[in-house]
């Protein structure tokens, strides 16, 4: 199907596509990537009466370093994400579950910023942002800066924080050194299809011991999850099979998942314990 | 209406076009080129796969208002004149198609996948074309077209290499 028809306005700067959002009317939708709005469009479940496409607002791409975060530009293509330099020193989970996202074609135009900001519970990366703390730098009209931490940037299905005429510029996460392992351990269906349920795992050990754990569950609710108790059993706990397979044990623990034609919820909380075991087994280098 | 200008297949061209305009309908109704088809219409199958500014799209999640100042390429562009391209050869050759209906997407994939890595393992293509479904062949000879077309177009390369050289 062809998309309902709308104005287009292709701005080239965050000023600039500010503005034509805020002239946009009632209903305006910001393409980044497209690779999830265009679908939507086209089988008009989304209908905007304005596009403000900033695929070419170019100071909105590109990894740098600032201090201990990475920062993230919100256009930066996922292709990008896993072929930049910093992002394979620093962001090793962040490259290993946007190698996960869909296919190569809708790698190179969907972006980082708008998988997260479409915040689909199925979508790898809200889980690994959750995971690492990220901090989601907004802006506003004139020139206003705010900063959302992860855990109040994920409100509901399909919803962020982020307000009418606001615009995600850009995303901060901390480096994780070479005393981090990771692993985005993901299960689906059939090729190139979402997670039914996926675990991203970021764990930091000194000699035999887990210093800190960070887990994030994808789909495993209406937004990403941070399984809080799986965490705190591993600090402090020695490295083992057995003391990673109890901890596992507890990642549903408190979980909504929700049933449908791939999984029961059930089923997802078996999937969750599997899957956080598996992720937690390789990140800590087991 | 806004106006676009596209390279495609390595021609000019100048064109007004609704925003909701996707890029496929351009090429195929627009320009002509319906070599490049509209499989699921989801964003899904990849049959409709292009070559946008020399990186693979699925021109059916493009509209054709991004495509302005870009270069395109389909598979009607990637021959040589009456020679194939070394991809197209070896999906012939391989019989890595039966009933056709993916094989622009496929090809344009196979070709982009090559690109970044000339020399693939079996489950490097298999990922790499993980985004182009095929419901005929069962991948196999997909597979063998472009291991085939990996190992003359990495000879080929490596001659010119050694020819360079030799002039040095």
């Amino acid at each position: 199907m062809i998309p309902a028809s709308f104005a287009y306005a292709r701005p080239t700067t965050v000023d600039e596509a500010l503005q034509a959002i805020a002239a946009g009317g009632e209903d305006v939708k910001i393409l980044a990537g497209g690779q999830s709005l265009i679908p939507v469009m086209r089988l008009r479940l989304a209908a905007p009466e304005t596009v403000v496409d900033i695929t070419r607002v170019t100071e909105l791409r590109g990894v740098r370093e600032d201090g201990d975060s990475l920062v993230i530009g919100a256009m930066t293509t996922h292709h990008d994400v896993i072929t930049d330099p910093l992002i394979a020193q620093y962001g090793k989970l962040i490259a290993e579950a946007t190698e996960t996202v869909a296919d190569p074609a809708v790698r190179h135009r969907g972006t980082f910023g708008g998988a997260l900001v479409h915040a689909d519970p199925a979508g790898d990366l809200p889980a690994v942002a959750l995971a690492l703390d990220a901090e989601f730098v907004i802006a506003g009209l004139g020139g206003a800066r705010r900063t959302v931490p992860a855990t109040e940037f994920f409100v509901d299905y399909l919803t962020t924080a982020l307000a009418d005429g606001e615009l995600l510029v850009e995303v901060r996460v901390p480096k994780l050194g070479s005393d981090w392992g990771v692993r985005y351990e993901k299960f689906n269906r059939v090729a190139q299809a979402w997670s039914i349920v996926a675990v991203a795992a970021a764990v930091r050990r000194e000699g035999s011991r887990i210093t800190e754990a960070r887990i994030g569950l994808t789909n495993m609710g209406s937004t990403p999850i941070r399984a809080r108790a799986v965490e705190a059993a591993l600090v402090g706990a020695d490295v083992s099979l057995e003391t990673v397979t109890a901890a596992a044990a507890q990642a549903a623990e408190g979980t909504e998942p929700s049933s449908d034609l791939n999984a029961q919820a059930d089923y997802r909380q078996h999937l969750a314990r599997v899957l956080t075991r598996r992720a937690v087994t390789a990140a800590a280098g087991l | 209406m806004t106006q676009i200008n596209v390279r495609v297949d390595g021609a000019s061209y100048s064109d007004d076009v609704e925003p909701r305009t996707l890029l496929v309908h351009y090429l195929r109704e627009q320009l002509g080129k319906v070599g490049t088809v509209v499989g699921c219409d989801t964003s899904n199958c990849g049959a409709c796969t292009v070559h946008l500014d020399g990186e693979s799209v699925k021109s059916c999640t493009v509209l054709a208002v991004q495509a302005d100042g870009s270069e395109v390429t389909t598979i009607e562009g990637v021959a040589d004149g009456a020679t194939l391209h070394p991809v197209q050869k070896a999906f012939h050759e391989q019989h890595g198609l039966q009933c056709g209906y993916c094989t622009p997407g496929m090809i344009m994939a196979s070709i982009d996948l090559l690109k970044n890595n000339p020399d693939p393992s079996e489950h490097e293509i298999r990922e790499g074309i993980e985004g182009n479904l095929c419901r005929c062949t069962g991948y196999q000879n997909i597979v063998k077209a472009v291991q085939q077309a990996a190992g003359e177009m990495s000879s080929a390369g490596a001659h010119s290499v050694e020819t360079t050289g030799a002039q040095a």
